[in-house]
């Protein structure tokens, strides 16, 4: 048997080892077996120095291509192998899907109020109003003299407010900002009032302390309409942009004339809701009170006069809301106390 | 301020329901609070009866078995327990079917085994008065069976209104009829007080001294009425009072609240026969001075209180109370009819000083004028000639007189529209203002406006003319602009953005913000261990012990609610609060305090939920706590550290630090002291922190760093130190060793192994970073940095490299 025919004997051999091969360990044993060592077809190769010189060439090319035929189809059929064993190797490694879900992080929540009061903030941001903030322990001046307040005035008895001493309280509302801000800014300005205000109140409906919101805007031509369309843009913003908004005559010492706002209930139409029943939200009225507001009295501009607020010059107006009503009524909050309270389950009701 | 309908429209009927009209003050600037019922719902089945005859109950002594006429073919058998029931006698009579003003239905029933087909009723029954020592009986030629509506007012809405208090003028009946009528355009008619049957000039038997002066009396007028008969008030007035919430007296009395409830002007009847001397002064109180009021409470007075004396002594406190010396009785027959004017502040005073309210206080307070003390005479001297019999003696005492003279204002067209946006055209102002009260002229550009004397206090200014237009016309009706915005630009400040960053990274970090009480209490302090705290601000009027400071710190209230949520079962407690703490300043009571906005953080529990795959996750601890300080003040992208501290005696002593921000101290973090913890009945580990943000400077803009061109080396090494080598210390000399080319370095590990690093020491591994900003590192840079850092960590402190 001529040598070229011995090494196509040994791959045609190889091939079908290769091809019963069933696991990678059989596989290498074929390997070793065809390519090894001290395999027949490497050990033809080395000795094709020894061989006449015209045959060299032609068992020399036919034995490197056996080689290199077996090498591929041990590739080939290596990967075939591992990729089904791979694949029996996952079948086995079986989870419980169902199983819950690694958790993210816990993200927490802002408070209510803080959402609230951004929300407002934002919407006068937008309408070119800046954000002032002052003390909560003010002088009885900036709170109630100031704001026009009569000595009588109910407000200013000490069963109605917190006083730290006969000049010093507790500011029962953000108003006092508006002529410490007219004190440092001249006209026009246009600010809005966050913060924590005190009342001696605590029952169902009040709590000692709570927040407001106070706007003022001041310039030369502001008028009681451009309130109207301030506030109503407000309480598009921040119940829908259906909503329409009310004026209501009312009387605060420090605006003239005075009005509370209403706006309409978002939950029904005309205090009856979609499916015919009375609007719990309004009470059947169709209308929610959300703040009180008015053209500033000239007395209080008078107090900074001289720093520009001339009243036959400018005028304008101030609003002022409490941020726990607009969110109460916004989120369907049933009780003001949950505010305080803090219990997690209410914390992590408002996304 | 409550109104009872049917009272109102003898002054105004606009012909709408209660509901209607309370819409249309709504609307106008007149609150309605609610409205009510007073006497029965609905009047049909009460009817008047005639008694036929009267016998009594066989089984039952007290009652009797009447036979009513009631208009019917047949009269009706009534059982009646009224002591006063008599043949004879016309009685309101409810039918079967009659629902009584408390709700009870009545029902044809037996009593004692007798029909009674019917109930005669007692004024109390009807809300009239609280009568019930016997039943109603009705005076003059009634016909059995009419409706009792027509003879005795059993049933009206009442209005119950919140008067706004630049309004007193509509503290009575009339006040409000004017209102109405402004508001719905209906009639008003003629005021109660325009034919006085009263005569000015001198008055004999009284001499009346004002020492209190015209500020604290304005006015002080007196009539006197001869011939009194007390008695018992016309049912219409009983019922007319007992709706408008007074209850019925006598007559005189009930004269007085009538004559108060119609004009607004409270007043007060004296007996002549007792005022002694025959003489009152108005004076101030002496201090200390002693008055029994007449609701026989001593009351000791001031100064500042006004009072009226007699030969004897003070009789009654000016426009708050009367004294019982020289009230009415049923032996009077002279009255003295008092009415003044008083200074609303001073009168508010007293009663807040005596902690006394009165219907008469409640109007004083608010500043009548006096030209309303002689509407009230005319209105008392009529009803006293009316009810009571009494003839009215010539002259009225009256000193101080009337107010000063009106004010006229001008309101200008161009005002008007400049302040509302909308402009009112001249007339429909000027037709609007005269409804209530106003009279006006034309002027060149616009209207000269007059204003009534009871409208003195409330409407000065121009300003005041338009708010009055504005309410009448409809301020509902107004167009909505918006302001031109001259400049207006809005944005937050650098601050405002800072505290909204670390608000949202506190959340992003999973604690949930909360929102504590401002108030504290003095025992706060003892339960943070410390001796007192630090400059409270203290409330001179707290609504308790407990909210009778301002906080100086946030930790109090989130113990407080960090106890309440784990009393409800929340193990897993991650809270925050952002917000103002209180610093008294040492240099003045009145000086105001510093308010710096704190933000505090509380952990207790598992820092994350319990799963299937890590059932106990670690419990917060000081390290949670600085973590997540650590992402608040990189949110903002400050530098800090902390130095470890025992001296905040509410911390556990070894595992506390004080923050530091760019050399600045700004708060702490730390675990809470295990006996604080406990003393809010907090288990476990109790982690937190507060810094003053106030403290904290909004950082400048990052700025680039060029990290990517020239990559960096990273090398760990392990260090062996003393146990009192802190991670600061070891970083610090490694940083200034390793500079300029050490970028970052990081603990990664701390291992203690007596046996094999010796006793009281640690080996503390940690990561290195080396990067050039203009080229790549190469071996040798990093080795010879290397050595400078180890040599620094030899020489000073000891440190040495760990092998391997």
């Amino acid at each position: 048997m001529s040598v070229e025919t011995r090494i196509s004997e040994l791959t045609r051999e190889g091939e079908a080892a290769i091809a019963a091969a069933t696991t990678s360990a059989a596989l290498e044993d074929v390997r070793v077996r065809f390519l090894g060592r001290r395999a027949e077809l490497p050990n033809l190769l080395r000795g094709v120095a020894e061989l006449p010189p015209e045959q060299r060439g032609a068992v020399g090319k036919a034995a490197n291509q056996a080689r290199r035929t077996l090498e591929a189809k041990l590739e080939e059929r290596a990967g075939q192998l591992a990729a089904g064993e791979l694949h029996a190797r996952l079948e086995q490694d079986r989870i419980d899907v169902t199983l819950p879900a690694d958790p993210l992080p816990a993200v927490g929540r802002l408070h209510l109020i803080t959402q609230t009061r951004r929300e407002i903030e934002d919407v006068f941001i937008g309408l070119g109003y800046n954000v002032a903030e002052g003390p909560e322990v003010e002088n009885v001046y900036y709170n109630f003299d100031a704001l026009n307040h009569d000595p009588t005035h109910p407000a200013r008895a000490w069963t109605d407010t917190f006083y730290i001493s006969q000049e010093v309280l507790l500011r029962t509302h953000t108003s006092p900002m508006q002529v410490r801000s007219m004190e440092r800014q001249p006209p026009p300005i246009h600010i809005i009032v966050p913060g924590r205000v005190y009342r001696r109140d605590s029952d169902v409906t009040h709590t000692p302390q709570f927040h407001q919101i106070e706007g003022l805007a001041i310039d030369e031509g502001i008028t009681l309409t451009d309130l109207k369309g301030t506030l109503l843009e407000f309480a598009r913003a921040i119940f829908g942009p259906e909503r329409v908004i009310r004026l209501r005559p009312h009387f605060f010492p420090f605006t003239e004339p005075s009005v509370e706002v209403d706006v309409s209930c978002f939950n029904c139409s005309g205090g009856v809701t979609a499916s015919g029943e009375r609007c719990g939200i309004c009470k059947g009225t169709g209308w929610l009170e959300i703040l009180g507001s008015g053209m500033v009295d000239p007395n209080v501009l008078l107090h900074v006069a001289g720093n520009g607020y001339d009243p036959e010059v400018v005028q304008g107006f101030a609003f002022g809301m409490g941020i726990e009503r607009i969110a109460m009524l916004k989120h369907g909050v049933s009780d003001l106390r949950l505010f305080y309270d803090n219990d997690l389950r209410f914390l992590e009701q408002f996304p | 301020m409550r109104v009872p309908i049917d009272w109102l429209h003898e002054y105004c009927n606009p012909g709408l329901d209660a509901s209607a009209l309370a819409a249309r003050l709504a609307l106008t600037g007149t609150e309605v609070e609610r409205i009510e019922r007073h006497g029965v719902l609905a009047p049909e089945p009460f009817v008047t009866g005639l008694v036929l005859e009267r016998d009594k109950h066989p089984d039952a002594d007290r009652l009797s078995v009447c036979l009513v006429d009631l208009g019917d073919p047949t009269p009706a058998q009534i059982v009646c327990g009224a002591p006063n029931v008599a043949a004879g006698q016309t009685v309101g009579v409810a039918r079967p079917g009659a629902v009584m003003p408390d709700g009870t239905k009545l029902k044809a029933a037996k009593l004692r085994g007798v029909e009674s087909q019917g109930m005669v009723l007692s004024e109390r029954e009807l809300q009239i008065s609280e009568d019930h020592t016997g039943i109603m009986v009705l005076e003059g030629a009634i016909a059995p069976g009419t409706p009792l509506q027509e003879v005795v007012p059993i049933a009206t809405d009442v209005l119950v209104l919140e008067i706004t208090p630049n309004r007193p003028d509509c503290l009575g009946i009339y006040g409000v009829a004017r209102e109405v009528a402004a508001a719905t355009g209906a009639e008003l008619r003629a005021a109660p007080w325009e034919h006085d049957p009263g005569s000015p000039g001198p008055l004999e038997g009284i001499e009346i001294t004002n020492e209190a002066g015209d500020e604290l009396c304005p006015r002080f007028t007196a009539r006197i009425l001869d011939g009194v008969r007390i008695g018992p008030s016309p049912l219409w007035l009983k019922a007319r009072l007992s709706a408008a919430g007074q209850r019925p007296i006598s007559n005189v009395v009930d004269i007085t609240n009538y004559v108060m409830l119609l004009t607004g002007q409270p007043m007060h009847a004296f007996d002549h026969a007792r005022i002694a001397g025959a003489r009152l002064n108005v004076r101030r109180a002496r201090p200390g001075e002693r008055l029994t009021t007449l609701d026989e409470q001593a009351r000791t007075l001031d100064e500042a209180m006004v009072v009226i004396e007699d030969a004897d002594g003070p009789t009654s406190l000016a426009g708050v109370m009367g004294g019982a010396r020289s009230e009415v009785s049923d032996a009077t027959t002279t009255v003295l009819s008092e009415v003044a004017t008083w200074n609303g502040p001073n009168i508010h005073d007293t009663g807040l000083k005596l902690a006394l309210r009165s219907e008469a206080l409640a109007r004083f307070e608010k500043q009548l004028q006096p030209e309303q003390a002689l509407w009230a005479q005319a209105v008392a001297t009529r009803l006293f000639i009316d009810l009571c019999g009494a003839t009215v003696r010539p002259g009225t005492i009256d000193l101080g007189g009337p107010g000063p003279a009106p004010r006229t204002i001008r309101l200008r067209d161009a005002r008007v529209t400049g302040l509302l946006g909308v402009s009112i055209p001249r007339e429909r102002c000027r037709r609007l203002l005269e409804t209530i009260g106003f009279t006006t002229a034309d002027a060149e550009d616009g209207l000269d406006v007059t204003v009534p004397d009871f409208r003195r206090a409330d409407v000065t200014r121009e300003a005041d003319l338009i708010e009055e237009v504005a309410r009448l016309d409809g301020v509902e009706n107004l167009p909505a602009t918006l302001p031109a915005r001259r400049s207006a630009v809005g944005r937050l400040t650098p601050r405002q953005r800072l505290r909204r960053r670390v608000e949202d990274a506190l959340a992003a970090q999973g604690l949930h913000e909360v929102v504590g009480w401002s108030f504290a209490g003095p025992d706060l302090a003892r339960r943070l261990r410390q001796s007192t705290l630090a400059a409270p601000v203290t409330l001179a009027n707290p609504m308790s012990s407990e909210q009778s400071q301002l906080r100086t710190l946030l930790v109090g209230s989130l113990l407080d609610i960090a106890q309440r949520n784990r009393a409800r079962g929340a193990e897993a407690i991650a809270l925050f609060e952002s917000g103002s703490v209180y610093h008294a300043r040492a240099i003045s009571a009145e000086a105001l305090p510093e308010e710096p906005h704190h933000i505090g953080a509380l952990l207790a529990g598992p820092v994350r939920p319990a799963t299937w795959r890590d059932p106990r996750p670690p419990a917060a601890d000081f390290y949670a706590a600085k973590g997540v300080l650590a992402a608040l003040l990189g949110t903002l992208g400050l530098s800090w550290e902390v130095e470890p501290t025992a001296e905040v005696p509410f911390l556990h002593p070894g595992r506390a630090a004080r923050v530091r921000v760019e050399g600045r101290d700004v708060g702490w973090v730390g675990e809470i002291h295990p006996s604080v913890a406990a003393d809010w009945e907090l288990d476990g580990t109790v982690a937190a922190f507060e810094i003053d943000l106030s403290a904290l400077e909004p950082p400048a803009a990052a700025q680039f760093r060029d990290l990517v061109s020239f990559p960096p080396v990273h090398e760990d090494l392990a260090v062996i130190v003393a146990e009192t080598v802190s991670a600061t210390e070891l970083l610090g000399v490694i940083r200034r060793a390793g500079a300029p080319l050490l970028q970052e370095v990081a603990v990664f590990d701390v291992y203690r192994d007596e046996a094999r690093l010796g006793p009281g020491r640690k080996s503390v591994a940690v990561r290195l970073s080396y990067r050039a900003g203009d080229r790549t590192l190469n071996d040798e840079d990093v080795t010879r940095q290397r050595r400078r850092i180890i040599d620094a960590l030899a020489s000073e402190l000891e440190g040495v490299i760990r092998a391997g």
